[in-house]
């Protein structure tokens, strides 16, 4: 996802470290984070992530004005195109994700995201029917250009839902 | 604590349980924080009248997120170069993973040193749900 400014910020790792679980005083505490290597609070290894909060057109957040494909008084407000599975609804699954950390952010930093298409192939799945892959960079870069995380990301559309 | 070069060995392991009984409301904890409202992973009328699910769903980055904290306690703060998974499985409520890492390699890279570890979470019935792969600075 591409993005303008991911301002890295106390409140939202805390509230990122907890969602996963987290506990660690570290994504929690500034003055018990001072006491450790990094010396200050630091982002979970995934946290970058989350830097779609901050893509103002995020497919999986709901817009004004914009139809929802959640439920509300029916099922899903948008009408099914085609006759698709769908697999994961909207936006099919997730496969891999990779990241390769230059640093760690940290509260602070205001990063930008910068995306490029990467490959995209076809395989034929056990449990889902055709299954089409594609690939996806994303540089997230700080205030000084200096390159904090790479990010690769693999998704797929399943022809139908996955066999259980 | 740091891991040592000079302590560590191939075939090393570590794990610990990361969830225990998944709670629906830890995805929506998820959704809120990561910004992924995809209705799969919250939305039960959704999930099993459109999507063709059984029930909602974990975010793939959840199960990822909970392996990464396994390998944070493992390595240490900061420690981590590089991290990566496929989503071997889905992962629903009720699942409770166990998270591990296997110490693949130990080497040098520039000047400092590095372990390789492969990473694997598995759910309660032994089914694979992520297969990765980390690296670490480690202490000499």
């Amino acid at each position: 996802m591409a993005v303008e400014k991911f301002p890295v910020e106390a409140s939202h790792i805390l509230m990122f470290a907890r969602s996963v679980g987290d506990y660690n005083e570290i994504y929690a505490d500034e003055e018990y984070a001072q006491t450790t290597e990094p010396g200050s609070i630091i982002a979970p290894p995934t946290f970058v992530q989350a830097s779609a909060q901050f893509d103002p057109d995020y497919f999986l957040r709901p817009k004004p004005g914009t139809p929802w494909f959640g439920s509300g008084k029916e099922p899903t407000s948008i009408k099914k195109e085609g006759s698709g599975g769908g697999g994961g609804g909207g936006g099919g699954l997730h496969a891999e994700q990779h990241y390769v950390y230059h640093r760690h952010p940290k509260p602070g930093d205001v990063l930008t995201a910068t995306v490029k298409p990467g490959k995209k192939w076809e395989k034929q799945g056990k449990r889902s029917g055709k299954l089409l892959f594609s690939e996806t960079v994303t540089e997230y870069r700080d205030q000084t250009g200096e390159l904090v995380v790479t990010a690769r990301s693999v998704g797929v559309q399943t022809e139908r839902p996955v066999d259980q | 604590m740091a891991l040592s070069a000079s302590t560590l060995k191939v075939g090393d392991t570590y794990e610990e349980q990361v969830v225990e009984d998944l709670k629906r409301t830890q995805l929506v904890q998820y959704a809120g924080a990561s910004g992924d409202y995809n209705p799969v992973h919250t939305d039960e009328v959704f999930v099993t009248k459109v999507a063709g699910y059984p029930t909602v769903f974990a975010h793939g980055m959840l199960s990822m997120g909970m392996t990464g904290k396994m390998l944070t306690n493992y390595v240490g703060d900061g420690r981590l170069t590089q991290y990566g998974v496929r989503f071997t499985r889905q992962v629903w409520p009720g699942d409770s993973l166990t998270a591990k890492a296997t110490v693949k390699a130990i080497r040098q890279e520039e000047g400092g040193h590095i372990v390789d570890l492969d990473v694997s979470t598995v759910n309660q019935d032994g089914v694979e749900v992520v297969s990765g792969y980390a690296s670490a600075r480690v202490d000499p």
